[in-house]
């Protein structure tokens, strides 16, 4: 029997991700909107200081696309039960095409969350145009693939632990740091007009790094949780 | 503490084994060293000519079928979707996953979501992915519970379908009545330990 191939076998999995997601809706209906919300809650506690908001606009944004984007990458949708595992392994799926498939869907949950979070930054913050803003677009495909990978690469780690849920989070913040840095220093250097280069690069190099680590081990981690 | 004791089990070509022992007694476990799942901790296994740990196992494992007491099974999916998925993992072609599912008896309940059907459905829907992706080895967990008596005949299809193609398939319960008329051999199992082999007729 033929089995399909790497990139069809990722391709699968973040089909059936995405249907499995779009009916739950644990991300689409519950952790989006409630990101939404507490952006809007940042401006009644700091009051109608509206230099002050257009400021912190944009580091706001980013704040509350890491903490709540955590929740999307992690999400119960995206951990599989024992037989779901045990059945996939049976079929032959490789465990680092799982972990493509599954970090792509996510990547796409998490842009979706950022379009929804940005008219809603604009609207109560008010930052301003900010020079380059185009480059942003990169800056959050960055930050939204950085953060799927980081949570993907903490869910293979932590598969199969009691601790699991308690142990994800302490996993993914610190991994996330450099991504937060990257992104509001991306910001600070286009709002400076001064070369970015360097932050961009920081938040490639993250992406490239957790991609190449999440694929090699995406087998020993599979293995290792029986 | 070790589940298995000085276990040492052959299982031939066209075999079918069943293992028959009290609860808690490590039917499941030998189950899952079988199934690649699990690997002994002392000894060596080695399943479809792949030992278990080494690199050979990917492949053999594709040719493994294990339907366990919990159906492997997305429940937001729906019934084809969850096949149709199998299908396309394992290279089969989705156009067999609407048959296999109608040989299971649930061609009319095709798009109903997998929670939103009855244990006994969900069963039937791993028998249909049996038909789909034809291993070689065949494990049954307890294959009869659950299902109906019309539904039971499935275990022999799927049984006699595996060693008609030349595989084996291993089937545990601790209620043999049921599995005893579809074995060759069988193994009383208690305590981690293998008691003996009895031919059948």
């Amino acid at each position: 029997m033929r089995v399909g191939g790497f990139w069809q076998q990722a391709k699968e999995i973040a089909r059936k991700d995405l249907l499995v997601e779009g009916r739950a809706g644990e991300a689409l209906y519950i952790t989006i909107p409630f990101g939404a919300v507490a952006l809007m809650l940042i401006p009644l506690a700091i009051g109608t200081d509206r230099p002050l908001l257009a400021q912190v606009g944009p580091g706001m944004f980013l704040a509350v696309s890491l903490l709540f984007g955590m929740l999307v990458a992690f999400r119960q949708t995206a951990a599989d039960t024992p037989p779901q595992q045990e059945l996939l392994t049976l079929l032959g799926t490789d465990p680092a095409a799982k972990f493509v498939g599954r970090a792509a869907t996510s990547t796409l949950l998490l842009v979706v969350f950022e379009i929804v979070l940005v008219p809603v930054t604009i609207l109560l913050y008010n930052p301003g145009r900010i020079p380059g803003w185009p480059w942003l677009i990169l800056v959050l495909a960055m930050l939204a693939s950085g953060l799927a990978l980081v949570g993907t690469l903490a869910g293979s780690v932590t598969a199969g632990l009691r601790t699991r849920n308690t142990l994800t989070p302490l996993l993914v913040a610190p991994l996330s740091m450099p991504l937060l840095l990257g992104s509001a220093q991306v910001v600070e250097a286009l709002k400076q007009e001064q070369s970015i280069l360097l932050w961009i690069t920081l938040l490639a190099t993250m992406n490239l790094a957790l991609a190449v680590i999440g694929v090699v081990t995406a087998r020993p981690l599979e293995e290792s949780s029986r | 503490m070790p589940v298995l004791r000085g276990v040492d089990l052959r299982i031939d070509p066209g075999e079918v084994v069943g293992i028959i022992g009290p609860n808690g007694s490590g039917k499941s476990t030998l189950l899952r060293i079988l199934a690649t799942l699990l690997k002994p901790s002392v000894g060596q296994a080695e399943v479809l000519g792949a030992r278990i740990g080494s690199s050979g196992i990917l492949a053999a494992r594709k040719r493994i079928a294990l339907l366990g007491h919990h159906p492997g099974l997305w429940g937001e999916l729906t019934l084809i979707e969850n096949l149709t998925f199998v299908a396309r993992l394992a290279g089969a072609g989705t156009e067999r996953a609407d048959l296999a599912l109608e040989l299971v008896g649930l061609g009319g309940a095709k798009q109903r979501r997998a929670d939103h059907s009855s244990h006994g459905m969900q069963r039937r829907v791993e028998f249909a992915r049996v038909l789909l992706t034809q291993p070689d080895l065949l494990l049954l967990d307890e294959a009869h519970a659950g299902l109906d008596k019309a539904a039971q005949a499935l275990v022999e299809a799927a049984v006699g379908d595996v060693k008609k193609r030349g595989g084996g398939a291993v089937l545990v319960s601790h209620e043999p009545d049921r599995m005893l008329p579809l074995v060759n051999v069988t193994y009383q199992l208690e305590g981690g330990t293998l008691l003996g082999r009895k031919e059948m007729r």
